[in-house]
């Protein structure tokens, strides 16, 4: 008499499978990935101190390149600083910010969003228009102005992004859950005696969580930007830590006699930012039929 | 009958904004019984669940009347003394299996909160009543279920686990909100069947909420025609059906494809009448 249904792959292997036939998922996360792993071992892959100064080799040009100085594969800054640690170093930098400053600004949206789209009442209204007065200012500016406020450093630059960037969680998050709060397992859970809170983040969440996945990589992408312009107008980091923004500054100067200078740095940025737009671009057609079944 | 009834809905008035979605709705539910409660789309049918079970949508609100269950009032109860009724009170069998289970999470853990939320159990008791009650709303392999996702079980599968977890805590009444709507036919009959198999063997009382007469005359002792959100007929099954007194229900009688009847003397339901009916509800004011 009972009809077994069971047609499906077990447990959730059908969400692995989706997301490994996602090329973009595969390309962008291998990319990230490796700039994960440059990161982490920054200081065993750095062939040279990235603040080291050889007055007597500045403005190398790299290997390729006739008059290149054997060691320095992508030569070196006017202060003859090696560029591949310095770089190698500032990816440090830029991962740091992303993964830390994404989390921040997701953690703050996210329980900000969760609230207004469940409760609903005065606590949506206060949060909606706390939002629509935080994205009335201009993100960059306000960067700008906040971390001159808290003072440079890497710290800084995290506050600034957690506190601009939240809103972009809260309000993609308070529509998913408007959404999800009027599905039928959400009246199942009341019945079965499930407080507010323990639906809230024990049932609703796990169902937003995959579009909270994807708004983090796209974050990530921000970050990193973000990070740059600070580190670009010198309000990032102490200047004795390299970063991608700080040598774009000191490439620009020197842009038509050592243009590789100002180029690597551009070069990873893109690519580090096309990877993460690509990886959540990936994953949110690989997710998206589950969040939908 | 001697007994007071599980639950008694007395001149029941739901108003959203100035609509109002019951006028005047009366009816029980006698211990150990099923009343069947018909009508069609926007009737108001749910909407008598859904204030029996203190879960009217935002807006939506009691402007009159009496809930009572167990001879307790339930209009004006604070929320949270309602909700703590759910469970072991009174309970709901949702219409779409599709959407009444958690996505992301298996089985197991949707019956294990009910058992230990509930029920106090802890994790190793409600496990062994949770494969029990697996077992009598006829799953086979209970184990195995336990460890599934809601979408790897057909939709069949799935009333029976919503079935199982409306039992789990003996409640005095189980609203059924159209429970076998979103199934096809073969399995609505298995499904009733075993509602009705789980009603008479736990004496629970159901308010059986259907659009389908032929439903009601199966399992139901009693039952309540809806129309516009007032009560137009009212009474035990064999005479409601058997010899129907509103026009409307006669109507809709006579729209109920029956084995014995031929199909083609159907005839729907003449929409005067139903227009009729409307602009009679309409005209309804709420009493003092």
């Amino acid at each position: 008499m009972a009809e077994l249904g069971i047609d499906r792959l077990p447990g959730r292997q059908g969400v692995w499978v989706a997301l490994c036939g996602n090329a973009r998922v595969w390309g962008g996360g291998g990319v990230v990935g490796l700039f994960a792993l440059i990161a982490l071992f920054a200081p065993v892959l750095a062939p040279q101190d990235p603040l080291w100064q050889d007055l007597m080799l500045y403005q190398m040009p790299p290997a390729w390149l006739p008059g290149s100085e054997p060691g320095y594969w992508l030569g070196t800054d006017s202060l003859g600083r090696d560029l591949l640690s310095r770089l190698i170093h500032g990816t440090q930098v830029a991962l740091i910010v992303a993964v830390v400053a994404a989390g921040a600004a997701g953690a703050l949206g996210v329980l900000l969003g969760l609230m207004a789209g469940y409760f609903g009442g005065w606590v949506d209204a206060l949060i909606s228009r706390l939002i629509d007065v935080w994205v009335a200012f201009p993100p960059v500016l306000l960067s700008i102005v906040l971390v001159a406020v808290l003072g440079a450093g890497l710290h800084s630059v995290i506050i600034a992004i957690a506190v601009i960037d939240w809103t972009r969680f809260a309000r993609v998050v308070r529509a998913e859950v408007l959404v999800q709060k009027e599905q039928d397992y959400v009246a199942s859970a009341v019945t079965i005696g499930l407080g507010r809170w323990r639906i809230l983040f024990g049932e609703v969440l796990p169902n937003v969580a995959p579009l909270v996945l994807v708004l983090f990589t796209m974050e990530m992408a921000i970050a990193v930007i973000v990070e740059t312009i600070l580190s670009f107008v010198g309000l990032s980091v102490a200047s004795d830590r390299p970063t991608w923004g700080g040598m774009i500054a000191e490439g620009r100067q020197v842009i038509y006699e050592a243009p590789w200078m100002m180029l690597m740095p551009i070069g990873c940025l893109i690519a580090l930012v096309l990877a993460l737009n690509a990886l959540g671009d990936g994953l949110k057609t690989a997710l998206d039929p589950v969040l939908r079944r | 009958m001697s007994l007071d009834p599980v639950l008694a809905v007395e001149d029941l008035w739901v108003e959203l904004g100035p609509l109002d979605l019951l006028r005047g709705v009366s009816l029980s539910v006698a211990a150990g019984q099923v009343a069947g409660l018909v009508g069609e789309s926007g009737a108001g049918k749910s909407m008598i669940g859904r204030s029996i079970l203190g879960l009217l949508p935002t807006g939506a609100r009691v402007s009159q009347g009496s809930i009572r269950f167990r001879g307790r009032e339930l209009v004006g109860l604070p929320i949270r003394a309602h909700r703590d009724l759910l469970g072991r009170g009174m309970t709901l069998i949702p219409q779409d299996p599709m959407t009444s289970l958690n996505p992301v999470h298996r089985i197991g853990r949707h019956m294990l909160d009910v058992l230990r939320l509930r029920m106090g159990l802890d994790r190793t008791t409600a496990r062994t009543r949770a494969l029990a009650l697996l077992d009598e709303v006829h799953i086979r392999d209970p184990e195995a279920v336990l460890m599934r996702y809601p979408h790897e079980l057909s939709g069949g599968m799935r009333q029976r686990v919503l079935i199982a977890m409306a039992f789990a805590c003996e409640p005095a009444l189980i609203v059924a909100d159209e429970p076998t709507t979103a199934l096809d036919v073969t399995v609505q009959r298995q499904i009733l069947r075993l509602i009705k198999e789980l009603q008479v063997h736990h004496g629970t009382a159901i308010l059986f909420v259907t659009h389908d007469l032929g439903v009601v005359a199966k399992i139901c002792d009693t039952v309540t025609v809806l129309h516009s959100g007032r009560v137009l007929e009212q009474g035990p099954v064999a005479d409601a059906l058997g010899a129907p007194q509103h026009a409307y229900t006669q109507a809709l009688l006579a729209a109920t494809p029956r084995y014995d009847r031929p199909a083609d003397t159907l005839h729907p339901v003449p929409a005067p009448l139903t227009e009729a009916l409307r602009v009679e509800a309409t005209a309804l004011r709420r009493g003092g």
